[in-house]
């Protein structure tokens, strides 16, 4: 995966110089050159006030500068990474850089901890009720229990898909921790944990839910979902909100049942 | 119902929309009786505000009587009188018990908390008519209102006392009391207030009754310093004076001890850093203009306190961060916590101890709103505020 990608950004860098020796070696733009240094500013100005060039020459100069910015960047970037062996380290997974540990990540790995001013026992029963999970986060559309440890989950895609996928309870350990994992044949194969702990100073209880998915499309497809906010990072996220909001004010926060012009 | 919308930079208008209604069991539905235009609601006026979509409802100071109330609000009852807090709490979560309420959890809708949540790191409590950034509540500019987590935050007012002396509890009066109280005044104090706003004003109120030996007040419009004058404060107009100078003589020299920013992001004047952001915000290299925070900081003694009222809401500048760590000052900021005050304030208006009216300028029927965004905005000597009534056929005031 990385080497295709270098393969690509050389290719990019190539182009970039043909493009750029091409232009600088115009006679067209020597002459335009010349043109601009001898016409008064004010004159120059009514000129273009006339005569409509359109955006493309200053639109494909923006794009080819940045793309040049960017390719300067990864490879500072590229040469600046430590070489040598990662110091310990506290933070959780979901906090790491991308590329911490020299390789590329093979699956996405996201997750969020919250704060919930309620007793650990009180957030784990109401979390533990999974079928209980569509009354109040967006995303989950149906969660049907099947035994004791198996359930079948339907949740919302992007661009209105669904994914649909069995899971199974890998562990359960009551107040602490919930883990499971989804079958091989899943729309979307993902893996996870609930950790519950007592926050320092009767805070109430933080839940810090940790997601690994396989996306579909991979990085690209990620990038995709994301920008459909359908990515398992974002929904975790503001689910956790929705779960955290019904926990301490009973209600889940909204500004929709108000005044709209535009109904 | 009728409503104040946003339709763009300078372009408020009022259209008819559909009425609230309850949705949460904490909501509470009020009839606005009367509704003011704020300060900050003219960096919306002005554009400058992100977030903000065209049909948008306004206001965010408002009080009326209750006519709905959810099932799960037992605080409120048909009838109350109330004034409502700019500011929606839950008044459960960790920040709120601690009475941050401005910094609640909970009030920002999950959808809309990732847009704070990327600009200042942390989700910021939902506001009322206050762009999706502040989870896009509708305003009170309006003939009725939806207010969420109603059991927290309006407070019943008593009767007989008038619209005119508690309106300005919903913002401007505590907001100019919290920025007197972050100044943590001292006997034999000065305290130097740039901007003679309605928050500025109120500001030089609290901090004299506070115990301040003296309050300096900044601006350039005489109608203004005129008001902050007749509150017991001294006036410099910056257009005649300069304002460093000034201060360093009116202090003996020591600088005053804390000084309060109510002006924020669209700093008047022609100073030369001024200009130089104007320059860069036009170009949007910059999102504020942040002249009055480098002169406040300047101007404070070592050791002193920077209250910063006025709002920002971006990236700023050549903040003399230099003057700010050699001089060890302490800058204490942020939306009002306007719950933790309202008990206190109701009590010192019903004592006469602070007197509000003073203020208003302007009394306005709803409709008439694009004409007091107009006068509040470019005839500011004597719109000092305009408090519009939905209830009102046409303008008796």
């Amino acid at each position: 995966m990385f080497r295709r990608i270098l393969l690509l950004r050389g290719a990019a860098h190539r182009a970039f110089l043909v493009r750029w020796q091409v232009s600088w070696n115009n006679p067209e733009r020597a002459r335009f050159g010349a043109h601009v240094a001898r016409t008064p500013i004010r004159e120059r100005f009514m000129h273009h006030r006339y005569h409509d060039h359109g955006n493309g020459r200053a639109l494909a100069a923006g794009v080819l500068g940045i793309a040049a910015g960017a390719v300067f960047l990864m490879a500072a970037r590229t040469m600046m990474r430590d070489k040598h062996i990662i110091p310990p380290e506290d933070a959780p997974r979901q906090a790491w850089r991308r590329r911490a540990g020299g390789r590329w990540r093979e699956d996405a790995v996201v997750g969020r901890t919250i704060t919930v001013n309620a007793p650990r026992e009180e957030v784990y029963a109401r979390w533990r009720d999974f079928s209980t999970f569509p009354n109040f986060m967006e995303n989950v559309v149906s969660v049907t229990p099947l035994d004791q440890t198996r359930s079948r989950w339907v949740v919302e895609g992007p661009a209105g898909t669904t994914v649909e996928f069995e899971t199974r309870i890998t562990e359960d350990r009551p107040n602490e921790l919930i883990a499971w994992e989804s079958d091989e044949d899943s729309d979307v194969r993902n893996s996870g944990r609930v950790t519950f702990r007592d926050a320092p100073g009767g805070r109430g209880t933080q839940i810090e839910a940790v997601i690994a998915y396989d996306p579909p499309g991979g990085g690209v497809g990620r990038m995709a979902a994301k920008l459909f906010q359908k990515e398992p990072g974002v929904q975790v996220r503001r689910e956790l909100r929705r779960f955290k909001q019904l926990m301490e004010t009973g209600e889940i926060a909204t500004a929709a049942g108000s005044a709209w012009p535009r109904a | 119902m009728r409503a104040l919308t946003w339709h763009g930079k300078k372009d408020v208008r009022v259209d008819t929309v559909e009425d609230p209604e309850i949705v949460n069991p904490r909501d509470a539905i009020i009839k606005v009786t009367s509704t003011a235009i704020c300060g900050s609601d003219l960096h919306l006026y002005d554009g400058v505000i992100p977030g903000m979509r065209p049909g948008d409802i306004l206001g965010h100071e408002f009080m009326g009587e209750v006519v709905d109330v959810g099932k799960g609000n037992t605080k409120l009852k048909k009838g109350d009188r109330v004034v409502v807090p700019f500011v929606i709490a839950c008044g459960k979560c960790f920040f709120c018990e601690k009475q941050q309420y401005s910094a609640c959890d909970n009030s920002n809708p999950a959808n809309k908390a990732d847009i704070s949540e990327l600009a200042y790191g942390y989700r910021m409590a939902g506001l009322f008519g206050y762009s999706h950034m502040t989870g896009g509540y509708v305003g009170g500019q309006a003939e009725y209102v939806r207010v969420p987590f109603a059991d927290v935050g309006p407070i019943v007012i008593p009767d007989g006392m008038d619209d005119d002396e508690v309106l300005f509890l919903s913002d401007i009066l505590p907001t100019g009391w919290m920025a007197a109280e972050n100044c943590e005044i001292q006997e034999g104090d000065t305290v130097a207030v740039w901007g003679c706003g309605p928050v500025g004003l109120f500001a030089i109120q609290s901090a004299l009754i506070m115990g301040a030996a003296q309050v300096i007040a900044i601006d350039h419009y005489p109608h203004r310093l005129e008001l902050a004058r007749k509150l017991g404060a001294k006036v410099v107009n910056y257009k005649n004076t300069h304002v460093y100078q000034a201060l360093l003589e009116m202090t003996g020299g020591i600088g005053p001890d804390a000084v309060i920013d109510a002006v924020g992001m669209e700093s008047h004047g022609f100073a030369l850093d001024n200009v130089y952001d104007y320059a860069k915000q036009m170009v949007m290299l910059e999102s504020d203009r942040p002249h009055v925070l480098r002169e406040a900081v300047y101007a404070c003694r070592k050791g002193g306190r920077v209250s910063v009222p006025g709002v920002y809401g971006g990236f700023v500048d050549k903040f003399p961060v230099g003057a700010f760590m050699q001089k060890g000052l302490t800058l204490r900021t942020g939306q009002t916590h306007v719950q933790k005050y309202l008990p206190m304030l109701l009590e010192m208006i019903r004592e006469k101890k602070i007197d509000t009216t003073f203020l208003i300028s302007h009394r306005l029927p709803l409709e008439e709103g694009p004409e007091g965004y107009r006068k509040f905005a470019f005839e500011q000597n004597e719109t000092t505020k305009v408090v519009l009534k939905p209830g009102w056929e046409k303008s008796n005031g």
